[in-house]
Formats: C-alpha cells, sequence, structure tokens
C-alpha cells in the first residue's frame, strides 16, 4: 500500500543556494492542488553561507504537526548526509547528489543523482540544480508537473531566457525519473483541490492585525519577528496606516503607546531581547491604561541565545515581568490558522479593558507555513474602548473609580476632555497623589479589569479540550505544541489509552473553571514545554495548586508527536505498572 | 439667522477668548523657588495664548525629572511616560494624527542622558514637534548628582572629584541631527523666550528649543548666564549650518536666539502620502495572496 502522508526534508549550504526555496516550491505546487502542508524551516545564523534545512509533511488528509524524523531525506551535500541521516525513519528514502555525497548504505532506499554534473554538462546551467531536483522528486513521488511548471512560468514571467532554462531543467528532471527503478512506497495520490491558503504564523499575526483596524505600526528588525515589519511596511499605507521601523525596541514600544494614546490601534512585534527592553514600557501601557498589542516571537535564550531556534522561554516575563504589581493578558496561538484569531481577539481584549496584550508566538510558529482552511471571522464580539460619553470636560475623570474598574478614555483632537495620562500613581483624573489609600484604590481597579477578562476568557474559546472524557491522562500544552500533542493523543486513543488535551490560548489570566474541569476528569495532568523550567507548570502550580508532570524539551526544536506519544506510553505503562 | 460666515466669526471669536489662564491645569508647580522652570512654563501658556490652539488639539509630552512634571500644570492633552522616552511617544502621536500641535518638554537629563539615543532620530526624521529642552545641568529630582552637560570640573554627590567629562553641548547636537529649527533661551527672559517657543511651534517640522533653565537649589547658575549669555548677532542668517554650528560650539559666550532654520519633508505628512489612494482594508481581498 502506497503512503501517502510523509515528510521529506531538503539539507544544504545556503551559500548554494536553493536549500530553502526548492523546498517551498515543492510545497506551493502541492498545496495548489488540495494537499496539506507543514513546513519547518530552520536557517543558519550566518549572514552568509552555513547549513540550512527545510522540511514539509504533505497528504491529502489534515495535517496538524510538522510529524516524525523524515521519510524521505534530499541532501546537497556530505554536511546535510551526516547532520541528518539520524533523523531518516526506517524504510526511508536517501536521495542524494552521487558526486557529492558519500552515503553508508546502512538500509535506507537510496537514489543517487548527480544533480550538479547534469546541470553544468547535460544543461549548462548550474543554477538550475534545485529546479532539476525539483523535476525529479515529482516524478518520484507523484506530483503533476504541470503545478510546478505553472510556478516557474510565474516566477520568471518578464525573463524569457531564464524561464525556459528553469522549464527545460524541470523537464529534464522530471524525465530522468523515468530511467529510476523506484523502490519506495511514497506516493502522493490525489488532493480535493479545494482552495486553500498556505500562511505563516507571522502572515497570520499580521493579516489579524490589519483585520482587526492596526493603523499603526512600529518594530525594530528581530529575528523570527521582522517580516511582521517588513509586511506592516508594506500594507499599512495602502490602508491609510503608518509603519515606523524605530531606533531600538524601546521607542518602537513607546510609539506603539503614542499611537493608541491618541486613539489608533497599535501594534509592534519583537522577539526575546527586544521584549526585555519593553518591558519598562508595558508597566507604563498598564500604570496608564493605554491599549497596546505587543508580539513576541520567542527564540531560544537568554541573551543572544539561538536566534533561529525555538524555545517557550519568555513566559515567566510575559506573565510576571517588570517592576510593581501590574495586569496584563498573555495569549499564545496554537497554530498558524489560530494566529489570526487570536490576534483579532487580542485587539479586542487590549481595547475592552485596556491594558497591554502580548501575544506569545515561537519561532516555529513564525517562519512555518500550513495550509489553512478558509478564515474564520465569525464570532467575534465587537470590542470598542470606552469613551467619555457626554461628561463635561471639568466633570471627566480618566481613571474614574467604578465596579468593574473600566474608564472612559478621551482622544487627542477629537474629544474635549483633556487629561494627563501618568506614569505616576493619580487620582482619577490622573493627577499625581502618591497616597497610601489612592495607591490601594487604583491598583485594586487596575486589576478588577483583569478578573473581568478572567471570566471573559473561560470559556471553550480560549481554552479548547480534545479527546476523552473522563481520561487516565490529560496532557495541557500551550503554543505551537497543539499539533504534536493532538496527533499524540490520537495515537495513544487507536491503541486504547484514554487521553485527553486541553490547550490554553489565554496564559495570563488562566481559565480556571475549564482548567479545573479538565484536571478533574483527568486521573494524572503531564505539561509538555520547550523550556528548562517548566514555565506553564510552574505558573499552573502558582494559580491554581497543582503540580502536573512535567515534559521539558531545550533543544531549540519542536515536539514531534512520536516524542509525546512515547511519553504517554511511559507514564501509563508506568501506572499500570 | 447667522450667515455662514457670521457663524464663523462667531466661532473665532470664541476660540480668541482663551487666555493664559485657559491653559493652567490648577495644579500648583512642585517647583523649589526661584527654579527656571517656572519662566519656562508662563512662557509655554503665553505662546499657546498667543497662538489661540484649542486646548483639545495639544499634546504636552514629557519623561520623567523636575522639568518633566510640566503636563500636570497645563489644560491641554498630556502624557507624563517613563525616563527617556517623551520622543518616541510624541513620535507615534503625531504619525496617528498629523494635526495635533505636540510639545516634548524634558530636561537634560530626560534628553541627553536616557533619551539621548531616540533625540538625534527625532530629529533625522523631522518630526513636527517642539522639543523644549529645559537645562539646568544637575539631576534635581534625584537631588543634585551630575548630568550630561554639568561643567568639567563641577562637584556634585555623584562627582566629588568633579565632573571629568566633556559637557554634551545640545544645540550642536540638534543641528548635527538634523533638526530644522534650532534655537537658545533663557528662562530668565520670558519674553524671548516666549518669542522663541512661538516660532518653534509654527515652524513645520523638529523644532529645538534649548533653554538654560539653572535650579536654584542644587546648581544655581543665574550669576554665570546673566554674564555670558548674548543675543545672536545682528541680522543673523539662520540659514547657515556651518556659522550656526561654530557658535553653538564657543565656549566664550552662551547664544540666544534661533541659530538655524530649514524647510524640509515632515515625517509623517509623508508617511500618509506614500499612497495616492487608500483603501478599506477587505479581508478576503487581502488573503488572495496567499492563495
Amino acid at each position: 500500500m502506497p503512503r501517502d502522508d510523509f515528510v521529506i526534508r531538503i539539507g544544504g549550504d545556503t551559500a548554494i543556494g536553493g536549500v530553502i526555496s526548492t523546498g517551498e516550491n515543492f510545497t506551493v505546487a502541492a498545496a495548489r492542488l488540495g494537499f496539506r502542508t507543514f513546513t519547518f524551516r530552520t536557517y543558519p545564523a550566518e549572514i552568509k553561507g552555513g547549513h540550512a534545512w527545510f522540511q514539509v509533511r504533505i497528504s491529502n488528509r489534515p495535517v496538524y504537526s510538522l510529524g516524525d524524523g523524515c521519510d524521505i531525506l534530499i541532501t546537497f551535500d556530505q554536511e546535510a548526509y551526516e547532520l541528518h541521516k539520524a533523523d531518516l525513519n526506517e524504510g526511508g528514502v536517501l536521495i542524494y547528489d552521487s558526486n557529492l555525497v558519500a552515503p553508508e548504505h546502512d538500509g535506507f532506499i537510496e537514489y543517487g543523482i548527480p544533480f550538479q554534473k547534469i546541470a553544468r554538462e547535460e544543461l549548462d546551467f548550474v543554477r538550475g540544480t534545485n529546479v532539476l531536483i525539483l523535476g525529479v522528486m515529482a516524478g518520484l513521488f507523484g506530483l503533476p508537473p504541470a503545478s510546478l511548471e505553472e510556478m516557474v512560468r510565474n516566477r520568471y514571467k518578464r525573463r524569457a531566457e531564464l524561464m525556459e532554462k528553469n522549464l527545460e531543467a524541470l523537464r529534464h528532471g522530471f524525465e530522468y525519473t523515468k530511467g529510476i527503478q523506484k523502490q519506495d512506497k511514497f506516493w502522493l495520490g490525489t488532493a480535493d483541490h479545494i482552495a486553500r491558503l498556505i500562511m505563516s504564523g507571522n502572515d497570520a499575526i499580521t493579516a489579524g492585525a490589519l483585520h482587526s483596524g492596526c493603523r499603526y505600526f512600529a518594530g525594530y528588525p528581530i529575528t523570527p519577528a521582522s517580516d511582521i515589519l517588513e509586511t506592516m511596511a508594506v500594507q499599512l499605507p495602502r490602508f491609510g496606516g503608518v509603519c515606523l521601523q524605530a531606533e531600538d525596541e524601546m521607542a518602537a514600544l513607546a510609539s506603539v503607546i503614542g499611537a493608541s494614546y491618541a486613539g489608533t490601534r497599535a501594534m509592534t512585534a519583537t522577539s526575546g531581547p527586544g521584549f526585555s527592553l519593553m518591558t519598562e514600557l508595558m508597566g507604563l501601557a498598564s500604570m496608564g491604561e493605554i491599549p497596546v498589542v505587543i508580539v513576541n516571537a520567542q527564540r531560544s535564550g537568554p541573551s543572544t541565545g539561538m536566534p533561529t531556534k525555538l524555545e517557550q522561554g519568555d513566559l515567566f516575563h510575559a506573565i510576571y515581568g517588570g517592576h510593581g504589581d501590574f495586569p496584563r493578558i498573555v495569549l499564545a496561538p496554537a497554530s498558524v490558522q489560530n494566529c489570526f484569531r487570536v490576534t483579532v481577539l487580542a485587539f479586542g481584549l487590549a481595547e475592552k479593558y485596556q491594558m497591554p496584550v502580548i501575544i506569545l508566538s515561537d519561532q516555529s510558529l513564525s517562519h512555518r507555513t500550513e495550509t489553512i482552511e478558509q478564515v474564520n471571522v465569525e464570532g467575534f464580539p465587537v470590542m470598542e474602548r470606552l469613551r467619555p460619553d457626554g461628561a463635561t470636560p471639568e466633570d471627566y475623570l480618566r481613571y474614574q473609580l467604578n465596579d468593574n474598574g473600566i474608564s472612559p478614555m478621551a482622544i487627542p483632537g477629537v474629544d474635549p476632555q483633556t487629561y494627563v495620562s501618568p506614569g505616576l500613581e493619580h487620582d482619577e483624573r490622573g493627577h499625581p497623589r502618591l497616597s497610601a489609600g489612592i495607591h490601594e484604590a487604583m491598583t485594586k481597579k487596575r486589576f478588577r479589569k483583569l478578573e473581568l477578562v478572567r471570566d471573559h476568557i473561560d470559556t471553550e474559546e480560549f481554552a479548547p479540550r480534545y479527546g476523552d472524557e473522563p481520561a487516565e491522562l490529560g496532557i495541557i500544552g500551550w503554543g505551537a505544541t497543539q499539533g504534536s500533542i493532538r496527533e499524540a493523543v490520537d495515537r495513544a486513543r487507536e491503541k486504547g489509552y484514554k487521553v485527553a488535551a486541553m490547550h490554553p490560548r489565554c496564559l495570563n489570566p488562566l481559565p480556571e473553571k475549564r482548567l479545573r474541569e479538565f484536571i478533574e476528569s483527568c486521573e494524572r495532568i503531564l505539561v509538555p514545554e520547550c523550556n528548562y523550567q517548566g514555565q506553564f507548570a510552574h505558573h499552573m502550580a502558582a494559580e491554581l495548586g497543582v503540580q502536573p508532570m512535567r515534559m521539558n524539551k531545550i533543544g531549540g526544536l519542536p515536539f514531534t508527536p512520536g516524542e509525546i506519544f512515547a511519553k504517554i506510553e511511559e507514564v501509563l505503562a508506568h501506572a499500570y505498572a | 439667522m447667522p450667515t455662514r460666515d457670521g457663524a464663523q466669526a462667531a466661532a473665532t471669536a470664541e476660540i480668541e477668548t482663551l487666555t493664559i489662564k485657559d491653559y493652567k491645569s490648577g495644579d500648583k508647580p512642585v517647583w523649589c523657588p526661584g527654579c527656571g522652570d517656572f519662566g519656562v512654563l508662563s512662557a509655554t501658556y503665553k505662546a499657546l495664548a498667543q497662538l489661540q490652539l484649542p486646548k483639545k488639539d495639544v499634546v504636552v509630552v514629557s519623561g520623567i525629572g523636575c522639568s518633566s512634571r510640566t503636563p500636570y500644570f497645563m489644560s491641554t492633552y498630556g502624557f507624563h511616560g517613563v525616563h527617556g522616552r517623551s520622543l518616541p511617544i510624541a513620535t507615534g502621536i503625531k504619525l496617528t494624527n498629523p494635526d495635533l500641535t505636540v510639545l516634548v518638554m524634558g530636561g537634560d537629563g530626560d534628553l541627553m542622558a536616557i533619551g539621548a539615543g531616540h533625540f538625534p532620530h527625532a530629529a533625522a526624521r523631522n518630526i513636527d514637534v517642539t522639543c523644549v529642552m529645559m537645562d539646568n545641568q544637575t539631576y534635581g529630582l534625584t537631588k543634585a548628582q551630575a548630568s550630561p552637560t554639568s561643567f568639567i570640573g563641577h562637584k556634585s554627590k555623584s562627582t566629588p572629584y568633579g565632573v571629568i567629562t566633556k559637557p554634551m553641548r545640545p544645540v550642536m547636537f540638534a543641528l548635527t541631527s538634523g533638526a530644522t529649527f534650532v534655537a537658545r533661551g533663557y528662562s530668565a527672559k520670558p519674553n524671548d523666550l516666549t518669542q522663541l517657543l512661538q516660532q518653534g511651534i509654527e515652524h513645520k517640522g523638529f523644532s529645538f528649543i534649548h533653554v538654560q533653565s539653572p535650579c536654584a537649589e542644587f546648581f544655581n547658575t543665574y550669576d554665570y548666564y546673566d554674564e555670558h549669555i548674548t543675543n545672536l548677532p545682528e541680522g543673523w542668517n539662520t540659514q547657515n549650518l556651518e556659522k550656526a554650528m561654530a557658535l553653538a560650539t564657543t565656549e566664550e559666550k552662551v547664544h540666544l536666539g534661533v541659530f538655524y532654520e530649514e524647510d524640509r519633508p515632515v515625517f509623517e505628512r509623508t508617511a500618509h502620502e506614500f499612497e495616492a489612494q487608500i483603501n478599506e482594508f477587505v479581508l478576503d481581498d487581502y488573503l488572495k495572496r496567499f492563495a
């Protein structure tokens, strides 16, 4: 029986070029035919040269994770072979340049092809090596070449000569495979031809922000958040907005605070080092009760860490970072599709509750692409900031002490109710009052809003549940680990284990009722996360008084479904012993 | 029934009733007796009244320090931010609403030390704000430490052996960074200062007004400035950057007046004009690029 759900990995030195683009082109061509794709990529931290790899999982059924290991490994050079051979699954296929790679012939199905030599001698077009490889991939694994030809035509539509050379290379690769005796069982089959979107997490966050009415963005370049800045720089002027490349991350968030104060929905995006710099200003936004959205695409830390690798290491900072007691909302999108919804909800929550909202994404989510169903914009509640309706300028109280803590915010140039937005502790008008009584009343006012948020987010939207009820094991994850957890749960249930998962999107405040109900319905709780300290497990222990089992991975790569499945078996086997 | 012109005249008449008093918040300044900042504050009230700017269209942004308390004494909109970040906050406000009149008011610590990384960028972008730096050459709020503009040899609590760092030259800094209106005033000459503030607010682009504003409590320099100040030469050409730089760096005298003026496009206006046509955001259209 053919295998129609498999993982292709391509590795090589970026100095040669084409490692990432070969993978991307194959992915887009497959997705346009209706295949579901899930990519994963890492770049070298070097500017030019260095090893890069790209991976795509392709299936004609929905896929939720990057998969386990790889089934097909394409190596441009010896280094790629050495680095990735251990990840090649049993029965896997190794495709390599037979003049550049000397494999050890240890049981894999091998297709050695002198790619560069063919490109140079038969095509007189060395730069076409990656397109030649695309043709070989299409021929070997059942991707109709017409879809790839269309992509080549589009890409070189203004350069006829290059288009012809690339098309020739593509066809040459495809024809070449007719002379290969196919020994493997990987074959794509047919897909449903339904149009889906191919987006990265950063794409989905940007689209969500624009859809939410974000018309001001400021950022400072940082991996892996820079492409949000770059997209905003192109898009915002088209819709009447402004994008600022700030001189540093403090200026970025400060100007976002200024823009929001002046009445515009505003956002910044950064990664750990920049997020650290923004911390003082996050407190200012919370003190002045100014809605802002801050995207932190987490990467491995501390300090400069591993800029192109993932880690879920900034949760403590997002929830607890900063001096003084101040409320903030922390959201974590669970997939590319979810990035859009979470961003729209982030803007709504920021506006309604007048405080900073942090979106904790991560490197894998930022840069991977997924084929997603059309974006669902249904069911978003209207959430706007409260304005000083009718109050005379003399009576207007920007920081009015009331039952729910939400007080009216006037807009300069629009509302006659002028006020000073303070960083000092202040009275209801916003003027400095440093007494114990005022500080207590105002601190409570600010935190009353967080209690409203707690009720607001204790819903299925913010804490979806998956799997059995009751369950022998419940897995609670956050952020981009959702897909691997889901697939591991599916596998465990197929084997007869009673397993469930909950994946909260709001991490501060926690969806307490739903989490408690979930925990009560499971005999034991496991929290997998990509950090050393078990930051979410720690947070749950502090907030809910539970002590979950922990599972931590810190290598800079995401969990695979197999790793989580193995842990499920280990835990439950131990429980039965 | 009033004609349209009549209604407009009536509206204008109403606006013209704005007086100095209208710009006061009613909160009494927290400054020490003799502080130069009183002179700057009253000059600011006067400049706003002379320009008849509606209170709702003015935002005074500041950072941290004695002078950064200014917004609380104004009845306009205000923003008292964190230390050093007044210029980027003002940048966000102007980029969102270029029609607002934005004043950035702060001290030598706020703008030349902790916020000095933002100063050249705001000037180079030519954000249309008026940046008023009340320079007392000391940290008043934290009580008498040295500042980036303290004189060499100045003994303070944080420099008991005397300052050994060359003082920063704010006017020169503004000129080299690309500020398009650069002036210096003295808090003890409030009428001249009012005139500079008015010109700075009316100037389209980044206006920097360096105000010598002595601290009577910790570093009283009134005598020094009374002796050293002089107006810029009669008939001074405000278009000559080289000569402006020469007088900005001279140490014999402290020149008052408008050093330099330049007409250059304003960042926020240009940034709003990149696209000739502004469209509604339509999600389905936007998502087509991902299909």
